[in-house]
């Protein structure tokens, strides 16, 4: 690979990190909440996290492409009041990523808590547990693998974004390129070549990712 | 130890739970055919459930209180200081033995009488996986003992056990309540465990209570079937 490949990898491992980040604290609590309360709105709610999934990817980017412009009712005040761009800049490209990936953790997370008996987390404040300890204890350990597995999941779809991240984040060499793009732009150009060592990069990162993801999601189911 | 249960209603499927009762023994039990109750009874004890109305107390303090508006004052079981063993031990699967018993000890420190009682030291170290159905009974009567409690609720602690691991538990059970003193409220549907460890006895068919009085009377023998409860 050549260093300009070799970047792409890195800028493409070190967005879907970002992205990975901004979406657990939320993913991961939004899947507790489905797992383990009833509250107005739940179905609704649900239902919206899971659009990105079922959307085509590019009006999941125009979408986005509209909230965070500089005129968009996200945009506009991220501009005006912290002087961040989001579109055509890499914060686009982890805007599409989190936004395209989230659907995934919040849905191996929900998955990850119904696994855990509640009548463990029961007995634990029976024990003198308050709910704070009973999470961090019992909740929170329990579901880990499964949670470990679904952040995979999300990394992996995070590393492969394509359609949403095009129109949010377009495809300028150097700062916004992911491997997706990359790969796209150089079958257009023709150099399949190096359209097969982008491409191989990616199967080896997402087959990683995807694997572990699996192994531990499969150790969750059966623990 | 004296458990008030006053006006208590928990609606349920397909029934509604009402129970007027008061226990003092040392050893109480609960019984009646499955789905009369009986674990739901127990779980709103343990402050796990929330009644639509009735009042519950332990020695004179009020534990749930709730008026016939459904307002009222539910004290977490966390505070309730109520021991709670569920019919399958629910041991957390994460954790080591020894960490299973200190879930609920606030000083760390491994409960002795506990452990000589319940036979619990060669267990220690193990993992919850390398346990028998026996001995994970025991670890979960542990655990429940270690936190101090004043009062220990017991869902059928002998259920899908063979004979002989039976009399071994109901042995610890008798040394539970005779050495470390701690009451205990017996839930099961077997007459002759309830006989073996109790002296007064509440029966529950479909969420009410059919019988409520000394063991020793309301546990007949009949010849050729073992023992029955009588209603009165």
């Amino acid at each position: 690979m050549t260093a300009d490949e070799w970047a792409i990898l890195g800028f493409t491992l070190r967005t879907a990190g970002l992205a990975l980040l901004l979406i657990l604290p939320p993913g991961v609590a939004l899947g507790w909440l489905l797992a383990r309360r009833s509250w107005p709105g739940k179905t609704l709610i649900e239902t919206l996290a899971a659009l990105p999934l079922v959307l085509p990817p590019v009006a999941t980017g125009f979408l986005l492409l509209r909230l965070f412009g500089r005129r968009g009712p996200l945009g506009a005040p991220l501009y005006e009041r912290l002087g961040l761009d989001v579109v055509f800049t890499w914060r686009g490209v982890v805007v599409a990523m989190a936004v395209m990936s989230l659907p995934l953790l919040v849905r191996a997370s929900r998955v990850a808590f119904e696994g855990v008996e509640t009548r463990l987390e029961d007995v634990a404040r029976t024990l003198g547990a308050g709910e704070l300890r009973v999470l961090a204890t019992i909740t929170l350990p329990l579901a880990a693998r499964g949670l470990l597995g679904g952040a995979l999941l999300a990394f992996a779809r995070a590393l492969g974004e394509f359609g949403a991240t095009i129109i949010v984040a377009g495809n300028i060499p150097g700062r916004t390129t992911t491997l997706a793009l990359a790969i796209f732009h150089r079958i257009q150009l023709g150099e399949d070549g190096a359209a097969l060592r982008l491409m191989a990069a990616a199967a080896v990162v997402a087959f990683v990712a995807v694997w572990v993801g699996e192994v531990l999601l499969g150790r969750g189911r059966h623990a | 130890m004296k458990l008030e249960l006053a006006g208590i209603r928990l609606p349920l499927q397909p029934f509604t739970l009402e129970v007027e009762a008061t226990l003092t023994a040392a050893a109480s039990g609960i019984c009646g055919p499955s789905g009369a109750g009986k674990t739901s009874l127990l779980e709103l004890i343990a402050g796990l459930r929330r009644p639509t109305a009735g009042r519950v107390s332990l020695d004179g303090e009020t534990l749930t209180d709730i008026r016939s508006d459904a307002r009222g004052v539910v004290l977490p079981a966390r505070h309730r200081r109520i021991g709670y063993v569920p019919q399958d031990g629910a041991l957390f699967p994460h954790l080591s033995v020894r960490g299973n018993l200190l879930y609920g000890r606030r000083d760390g420190d491994a409960p002795a009488a506990v452990i000589e009682v319940l036979g619990l030291g060669p267990l220690l170290d193990r993992s919850i996986r390398q346990l028998s159905g026996g001995e994970r009974r025991r670890v979960a009567l542990g655990r429940a003992l270690a936190a101090g409690p004043r009062l220990l609720l017991l869902d059928e602690p002998l259920s899908g056990l063979d004979s002989a691991l039976r009399e071994r538990v109901l042995e610890h059970l008798r040394m539970v309540r005779d050495e470390l003193g701690v009451p205990m409220l017996y839930v099961s549907h077997d007459l002759t465990e309830l006989a073996a460890l109790c002296t007064q006895l509440l029966v529950i068919e479909r969420g009410r209570v059919v019988a409520h009085g000394p063991a020793a009377e309301l546990l007949v023998p009949r010849p050729g079937f073992g023992l029955r409860a009588t209603e009165r």
